[in-house]
Order: C-alpha cells, then structure tokens, then sequence
C-alpha cells in the first residue's frame, strides 16, 4: 500500500484486492461448511416433535426414561433433564462398543443443554420440544454428558455418563 | 462560540449517560475477576457480601456489562458525536431528557429484583426461568429509552438534511445515526418477546409461554445487540484514531459502505446462536450461518481502512519501513493505545467469530466456555477498552478536568490486553476440552460432577488473566474518580477537544449511493422478512402457550 496523494480513485487498487480476496475467503468457507455439512451427515437437530411438558411424563415413551434395545447395534435413549433436583433421567447408560445410540430428550421445566463429552452431540433441551441426535461409540470408555444452558443454582451438578464397554 | 460551551445541554445530557455507564461497569465487572477466580478454585465472593449466589453475580455481570453499560455509553457517546459533527443542537431536547430519564427508571426496576435475587435470570433471561414482573418492565423501558434517544438523532439529522438540500450528512453523524437506526429494527424482537409474552405471563396474564419461540425472538435482537455496541467503537477507530495518531482516515466512502452494510446485515443472522435449537431446521440455520459469513465483509473492509489510517498516521509522524511505522505512532497517549490495543485483540475475536458461525465447528463450542473467551476479546475488550479509551478523553472534555494520571491510564490498558489473551485463552481451550459456559465450575470440580484433569492448567491460565484484568479494573476507577475529585482544573484552551479526523479520500468522490438511505433500509427489510418471515410465521401459527414459570435460584 502506498500513502494516496491523489484522489484518481475513490477506492484504492490495493482495497479492491483486499476486498476481492475477502469475498473469496468468506464464500470459500461458506461452500466448505455446506458441502461438510452435507458429506458428513449434519449433527445439528432439526424440529422433530412437540410434546406438552405438564403432562409428557405421564405417558408415552418419556414416561419410562432409559435406554431400548432395538436390536443390530442400534439403541435408542428417551431423557429428561430436570431443574427439581438438577439431572438427567437417566443418569447412567451402558452399551458395548459400535454401538449406534438415537437420544431423545427434552425437559420437563425450564431450558438444559446437552453436551455428550468426545463426540459432536451438542443440542439444547426445551421444554415443549424434542430434540434428536445419534452417535456411534467406536471405543471404550466413558462419555460424560453435562448440562451447560443455566438451569437453576445446582445447574453446575447436572451431569451423567454414558459407559461403553 | 466554541463547541463545548456551545452544547453545554447536550454535553450534560451525555455526562449523565456516561456516569450510569461507568457506574454499571464498576458493579458489573466486579464479579468479572471474581468468577474467572471461582473457576480456578479461588473463593473470593466475600468481596461482594450482597450477593447471594454465583449466579446472582452473574446475572449482574452480564446485565450491567453487556446490556447496561453499553447501552447508556452508547447512547451518550453518539448523542455528542451527532450535534457536534452536525453543529447543530438536538432538533427535540426534550426527546434527550425523556430518553435519558426512561433509561435511568428501567435500569433502577430491573436491577432492584435482581439485587433482590427475585430476578436471578442471567441477562438472556431464557423463560420459563421466571423472574419478577418489575424485570422485565425495567429492561423494557430501558430499550424504549434508548429508542427515544435514536428518535432524537433522527430528528436532529432530518433537520440538518433540510437545512442543507442535497448534502451528504458529515460521516460521524451518518456512522451514528445508522447504529440508532440498526437498533431500532434489531430490538423489535426484544419488544416482541417483553410485550406479548415474557410481561403478560410474568403477571400472570397468560398461563404458559412458548420457549422455542422466545428465544428465537430474543435472537433477532441478540446478535444485531453486537454490532450495536461494535459500531460505536468502529466509528471511534474510523473518524477519531487516526486524528488520535496524528493521521487522517484513509477513505471516507470505505467507511460509509462498511456502515451501511452493517445495517442491512447485522439482523437477519440471528439463527448462528440457535443452530443447536430442536425448533428451528437444518436449512433455515445454514442460510442464517451464511449471512454471517457475509455480515463480516464489513469488518473486513474496516480492518483494511483502519490499517491503511495508521499507516498514513505513522508516516506523518516520521516512521519509514513496511511496518516499523508503528512503532512511530504515538503509543505514550492512552486514549489512542487503548484502542489500538482494543482492535489487536479484536483481529482474534474476530477470526473466532468466523469459527463459531460455521456450522459445523459451532457444534463443538457451542455453550462451552469457549464462547466466553470469545466475547471477552470482543464486547469485553474491542468495545469495552476502546469505551475506556474514550473515557480518557471524554471525561477531561466533560469534566474540564484533566485526566488524574496518564501513566495509569497507559498500564491499564496494557494490563487489560495481557490480562485478557491469558485469561481468554484459558477459557477457549476449557471450552474446547468440554467446559459448560455459564457454570459454577470450581464447584462442579469439587463436587466431581463434572472434571477433567486436563483442566487443571488451563484453570491456571484464567484465575491468573483474571487475578490481572482486576488490577486493570481497579485502574480504570482510580482514573475516573481521581479525575472527577482530583483532577486538575484546565485551563479553556488546554481542555480537549472531539478528535475528529480528516479523510483522505471525501465522501464527495464516492457515489452518492454511500449517503443514502432508502436503498439500504429497503434491503434490510428485505431480507429480514426472507430469513426470519417463514419461520416466524410458522411459530407463531403453531405457538403452544404451555411452558408455566420457574424460579429454581
Ligand atoms: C475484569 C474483566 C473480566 C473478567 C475476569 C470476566 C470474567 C468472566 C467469566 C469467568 C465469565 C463466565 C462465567 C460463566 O460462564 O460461568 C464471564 C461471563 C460474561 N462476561 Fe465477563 N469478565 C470480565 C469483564 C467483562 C466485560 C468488560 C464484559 C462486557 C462489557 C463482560 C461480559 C460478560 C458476559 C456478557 C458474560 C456472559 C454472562 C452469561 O453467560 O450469562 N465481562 N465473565
Ligand atoms: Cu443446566
Ligand atoms: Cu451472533
């Protein structure tokens, strides 16, 4: 860049480029994340169902938190995150290796998020709202999931674990 | 008849804001070092003995900091900027006082709950957390405060327009009056949100509230509310940096297209902070992540302008070389170096801005710690150390008294800098290593219910960045109140001036297009209805009013 003495143009040569370069950078990464997105399956959750949170406790699969058997591999989780005690129902879950596990959760008070340590699920719990994700547990171990929305002063106790074994 | 004296109404009107701003940021930031210490396993809420829970603490923190503080400097700083870039006093000075006066009874509603712990809500207030009724009154009447503030510029703009047909409005006052005319399409959301649910159900007149929908009116407002306290301190980079530094600001047109591209960009962006949310569709949130992507275009072009200003600045002031210039500005004035250091810091707040709005990566951070140290390098130091840059000038023009001590000055601002990196450092790779944001996290350590040994240094780097940003903190008052008592009294002709900046290239070689404004607030509303039209539509067709109140605090 060199310091302008004359006016010939109201845009220096120099900040053209820069902002040719600019707009490439930013569609560039607009087309990656997309394409990403797309190849690798999106993680985030999309709307799913609703559900009445006065009542989804009394009936219907939230009514019996846990994990299913569905057989092949494939499990699936109904849970509930709660602000009357601070936790996730159910607090802990077991499943082997390779192992594909669908989560369903929601709330039956105020708003949780859930984070599921080492994997990409990471998806805010609503009252009045079911959100969906899946992840396969490729190794052993433990996965700590934790609530990380502000749910009330014990908000820093809400954790669980899913154990792979 | 110079300047300040001839505002001397306008110049109280903004005293008054900038002492509720400063006020805020006292009690705000307070908590600041007092949570980053929490989380290193240091206890020291002592320090604060009216505050019941770490919660509480930061709910103040970020309803003062983020929403209290900013507001009110904001409004002051560009009520000034605008009659004296105009030379022209407030078309309606009673819109001044009656802004001013709303701003100050919303604030003392709202914070009596939460001083109260009935309001302990965080300042994203997410129901069906239910806080007292007053809350949301208080905050409402703060915004519609601030709105009547921006009626006031648009008053005051529309009379200069007329009184000189077929001129473009001088740039400090066009750069302010579109940050007011931003707000106010950004905070129909917030109105949205307090009007037909948040205060009819706290009262009790509606029996449940719809949380997807809340929020998602929240967010309208909550990103276009960073942009509202970034443009400010653009404007400040922009117009009165390079006059700080010696120079002149290299292109007037640049800045004009960066602004206006912040008016039609900033709202209709708002599903990058929802793009975990069960509510809202795949689809809806990658076209969202994408505008984001386009709203930093003009930051881009900011950076460019502001670099390509100093850069002439440094030659004025001698310096040769393709980057040793910098060394010649002059880094001995704190009210120039803190905001130099401010937009340093800001080139990384920045890239991570980019990082979190692409989809993908947002998934691993979102709602971790790694947002906070986010947002401490931008509100929390691009806009908040560029505000106490301009303190250091402001309160000297305000008062009529000089700044108490200018090394002070200049060491807090480099202890902000430094304190900040370490401290938000610490907090990006908690986040990355699972932290939650918006946690008690000492006590989650200590209770095992959530630890990873390969915190254990990272907690290290935050308790220090913080034990240092408060020795900054600490700085900043020592100056204001040293000032405001102390201050030695100056004499008219040593009392500074507004530091507005020439420019290089004027607005009268760029294309009138740059000045206008019906083209830019048509495509603001264009694609406000595009991107928020359908989905709105659809929640508020399919609204279930379900969710009753809670206070679990
Ligand atoms: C002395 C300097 C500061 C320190 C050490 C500090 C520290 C912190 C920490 C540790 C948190 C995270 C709390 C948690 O997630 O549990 C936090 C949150 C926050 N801080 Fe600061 N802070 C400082 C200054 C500021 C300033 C100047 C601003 C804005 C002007 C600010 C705005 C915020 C906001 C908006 C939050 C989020 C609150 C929430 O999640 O509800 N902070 N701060
Ligand atoms: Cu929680
Ligand atoms: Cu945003």
């Amino acid at each position: 860049m060199t310091t302008p003495t004359t006016h010939d143009h109201w845009i220096d040569p120099y900040e053209k480029a820069w902002m040719v370069i600019s707009v490439v950078v930013l569609i560039g990464i607009m087309i990656a994340v997309t394409v990403a997105g797309f190849a690798f399956g999106i993680q985030a959750p999309s709307p799913y169902q609703r559900v009445d949170p006065n009542t989804v406790t009394q009936s219907g699969p939230f009514s019996k938190p846990g994990l299913t058997d569905l057989g092949g591999g494939q499990y699936e989780v109904y849970m509930i995150g709660t602000a009357s005690g601070w936790i996730w129902e159910p607090k802990e879950i077991r499943v082997p290796v390779g192992s594909r596990v669908t989560f369903y959760l929601t709330s039956k008070d105020v708003q949780h998020g859930f984070m599921l340590w080492n994997t990409n699920l990471n998806m805010m719990v609503l009252p009045g709202q079911v959100s969906k994700g899946s992840v396969t547990f490729e190794k052993p171990g433990e996965y700590p999931y934790v609530c990380h929305e502000y749910c009330g002063i014990g908000h820093q106790t809400m954790s669980g674990k899913v154990i792979v074994e | 008849m110079p300047a300040r004296e001839k505002f001397a109404f306008e110049r109280k009107i903004t005293s008054v804001h900038i002492g509720f701003a400063m006020f805020a940021l006292f009690l705000g930031t307070l908590y600041g070092p007092l949570q980053a210490l929490e989380h290193a396993g240091v206890n020291l809420y002592f320090l604060a003995p009216w505050t019941q829970t770490y919660y509480q603490g930061l709910t103040l923190h970020g309803v003062l900091n983020a929403l209290i503080f900013t507001t009110f400097f904001i409004c002051g700083f560009l009520t000034y900027v605008t009659v004296n870039s105009l030379d022209r006093h407030t078309r309606f000075p009673i819109l001044d006082i009656v802004g001013v006066v709303l701003m100050i009874i919303g604030l003392v509603m709202a914070a009596i709950p939460i001083l109260l712990n009935m309001a302990t809500v965080l300042y994203t207030f997410y129901p069906p957390l239910m806080a007292h009724p007053t809350f949301y009154i208080g905050a409402t009447l703060f915004v519609v405060g601030s709105w009547v503030v921006g009626y006031s510029l648009f008053f005051t703009l529309y009379a200069w327009y007329q009184e000189h047909p077929n001129q473009r409005a001088p740039l400090p006052a066009f750069m302010a009056v579109i940050t007011m005319a931003m707000w106010q399409i950004a905070t129909l959301g917030l109105a949205i949100e307090e009007l037909a649910l948040l205060i009819p159900w706290s009262l009790g007149l509606i029996s449940g509230i719809d949380p997807q929908l809340a929020r998602t009116l929240f967010w309208y407002t909550g990103h276009p509310l960073v942009y509202f306290w970034l443009l400010p301190a653009y404007l400040s980079w922009y117009v009165m940096v390079p006059k700080l530094a010696g120079g002149k600001l290299f292109s007037d047109p640049m800045a004009r297209l960066s602004f206006v591209l912040f008016l039609v960009l900033s709202t209709p962006v708002g599903f990058h902070h929802q793009i975990t949310d069960p509510g809202i569709s795949v689809g809806w949130k990658l076209f969202h992540g994408a505008l984001t992507l386009g709203v930093a275009f003009p930051s881009l072009l900011t950076a460019y302008n502001l670099w390509a200003s100093l850069h002439i600045a440094g030659r004025m002031n001698g310096g040769k070389g393709a980057l040793t210039w910098i060394l010649s500005l002059p880094w001995g004035k704190p009210e120039l170096t803190a905001q130099l250091l401010a937009a340093i810091i800001f080139i990384f707040g920045g890239i991570g801005g980019v990082i979190n709005a692409s989809y993908n990566v947002n998934l691993v951070v979102h709602n971790t710690a790694w947002v906070s140290g986010h947002f401490h390098l931008t509100v929390g130091s691009a806009v908040a150390l560029t505000f106490v840059g301009i303190v250091y000038w402001l309160l000297p023009h305000l008062t009529g008294r000089a700044l108490f001590s200018r090394h002070i000055a200049l060491a807090q601002a480099w202890t902000w800098f430094f304190g900040m990196i370490i401290f938000s450092r610490g907090m990006h790779l908690m986040g990355l290593l699972g932290a939650p944001r918006r946690t008690e996290l000492g006590a989650s350590i200590k209770s095992a219910a959530m630890t990873n040994p390969d915190w254990n240094v990272l907690l290290l780097m935050v308790g220090l960045g913080g034990t240092i940003l408060f020795i900054s903190y600490i700085l900043i008052y020592v100056n204001v109140i040293g000032t405001i008592f102390f201050g030695r009294k100056l004499a008219p002709n040593e009392i500074p001036t507004i530091p507005f900046a020439d420019a290089v290239t004027h607005a009268e070689q760029g294309p009138m297009l740059l000045s206008q404004w019906k083209p830019w607030l048509a495509g603001a509303a264009f694609l406000i209805v595009v991107s928020y039209g359908p989905v709105l539509i659809e929640m508020v067709r399919t609204i279930e009013l379900t969710s009753p109140g809670f206070k679990p605090w």
